[in-house]
């Protein structure tokens, strides 16, 4: 059963890089293939570890252990039940109670951790540096050795004028003339060295990804035939 | 000749990127191994934990990422059943479900780990910030049974393990954005601590969260995994992928110098 698998996910590699030469129908049956079962997959396991534990067990309780406190949890599997209003035109204004609940709960979890998370923190993460760099001049901390210290400085230093500057590139409501223009072109840089090393790190994702698969047709397929 | 470089097939490039991978994956070369702070950094929380302690490994990725991210899995495993350093297994995305449970046999038989007693494996939940803030009140609410449906209630492990204070440390391995998730909700929230094994495409992305402390510490895509698996002098996949990964880099950038010129040469001829 084992060497079935190998074979067929062997055979399936080989049909999806048969589109590096030109698209063909055995990419596209790949293609179609992996989609369809992606898709069957999650609904299957979304069904046993989501609905199962938290739908039908509470509601198959209240009846079989007569847990009548179990009722209230029939409310979240009314208001989850209104989402198939939609399939019906006459109803399908009820699903405006189960997208409001959503986005409700959602925002209301979401917005202050998010704020702390990416605003707050990252603001203290900007600044910290120099109440370190302070603190070391001052000396109310052991001394940080000299090539350190200047290098510290140049990196709290930069990390400011990169935040100041980038920033200023997504300011719209000054025009972008005289030194508001050069300081947002600044921003550009900034913004292009980071899209750069996005883009580096995803070439070595996508090249990982490439040899695993070169790997695993050279050792667990053609390995195994010979 | 220029004109042929620049207009070269596509299809030659290709090939010339399968040779720099086929010839290094047959004749392999070990090539050093340098290890990053934040590799580094989650190495030393791991090996400084009392044995006995629990984290949380999270595989929140699936098939497509598995290149980057079962090599580190793997490493980390590896290390806590060393430790003797419980693991609590789970997935906030479906498709991450049987991967997990897979790897963790695999590494438990290899190291001897007993089920329920060195690790366990929740399995998935859908709901990422409701799943997460739950398990931080209580491990039993968001999942009263294991992957395997045993009740947690009789895991032996998971007596003592009620929330997240009693676990030392969450590692995320992510393919997309649920580490921010984790942060978000699991360390503002409960101040838990988390660290993350993430896929190249995101590195960039946690950088800001290492350098405030949000994130003990980091493992970045297959380099991180080579650098892990060098930490626990137990060399596997990770290291031999990333010397491959080399020849194709370096054939990458003389693929880049090259049409460069070649475009800037032929630019300044037609003017």
């Amino acid at each position: 059963m084992e060497l079935l698998g190998i074979w067929i996910a062997a055979l399936l590699t080989l049909c999806i890089y048969s589109f590096l030469y030109k698209d063909n129908p055995f990419y596209r049956f790949a293609e179609y293939l992996f989609v369809g079962m992606s898709v069957g997959y999650g609904i299957v396991l979304s069904y046993h570890q989501g609905f199962i534990p938290f739908a039908w067990k509470p509601f198959v309780a209240v009846f079989t252990e007569q847990s009548f406190i179990g009722l209230i949890k029939l409310i979240p599997i009314g208001v989850g039940l209104l989402f198939f209003s939609g399939l019906s035109a006459r109803h399908t204004w009820l699903i405006r109670f189960p997208s409001a609940i959503l986005i409700g709960v959602g925002c209301g979890l979401a917005i202050p951790n998010v704020l702390r998370a990416n605003i707050f923190e990252q603001t203290r993460g900007t600044v910290e540096p120099f109440s370190v760099i302070h603190k070391n001049i001052a000396g109310l901390v052991e001394p940080i050795p000299t090539l350190e210290f200047y290098g510290l400085v140049f990196g709290a230093v930069l990390m400011v004028i990169g935040v100041i500057c980038t920033l200023t590139y997504f300011f719209f409501s000054v025009e972008h003339r005289g030194p508001v223009k050069w300081v947002s072109k600044v921003g550009i840089a900034f913004l292009m060295i980071g899209f750069g090393s996005a883009f580096g790190n995803t070439v070595m994702g996508r090249v990982a990804l490439l040899i695993q698969r070169v790997d695993f047709l050279f050792n667990d397929w053609i390995g195994r035939i010979f | 000749m220029l004109t042929k470089v620049v207009n070269m097939d596509r299809r030659i490039v290709f090939i010339l990127v399968a040779l720099a991978v086929i010839i290094p994956m047959l004749f392999p070369i070990s090539l050093p191994v340098s290890i990053s702070k934040p590799t580094q950094d989650l190495y030393n929380f791991i090996d400084e934990l009392e044995p006995g302690s629990a984290i949380m490994l999270v595989f929140d990725y699936g098939p497509s990422s598995l290149a980057e991210l079962n090599p580190m899995a793997k490493a980390i495993l590896k290390q806590c059943f060393e430790k003797d350093v419980k693991v609590v297994g789970l997935t906030l995305y479906a498709v991450g479900t049987t991967m997990g449970s897979d790897l963790m046999k695999e590494v438990a038989e290899e190291k001897g780990a007993t089920y329920g007693e060195d690790y366990v494996f929740l399995g998935f939940r859908p709901g990422y910030e409701l799943v997460i803030l739950g398990m931080g009140d209580e491990i039993a609410s968001i999942y009263e049974d294991d992957y395997y449906e045993t009740p947690i209630a009789e895991l032996p492990m998971m007596q003592n393990i009620k929330n997240y204070d009693q676990i030392e440390l969450v590692v995320d391995l992510a393919s997309g954005n649920l580490t921010e998730y984790w942060i978000t909700f699991a360390n503002v929230q409960f101040n838990q601590k988390i660290a993350a094994g993430v896929t190249g495409v995101i590195i960039s992305q946690m950088y800001p969260y290492l350098q405030t402390g949000q994130l003990i510490g980091l493992i970045s895509g297959i380099a991180g995994a080579a650098e892990y698996e060098d930490l626990i002098k137990a060399p596997a996949k990770g290291v031999l992928w990333i010397n491959i990964e080399s020849f194709v880099h370096l054939l990458i950038v003389l693929l880049v110098i090259i049409g460069n010129i070649a475009f800037f040469v032929q630019r300044m001829q037609e003017e």
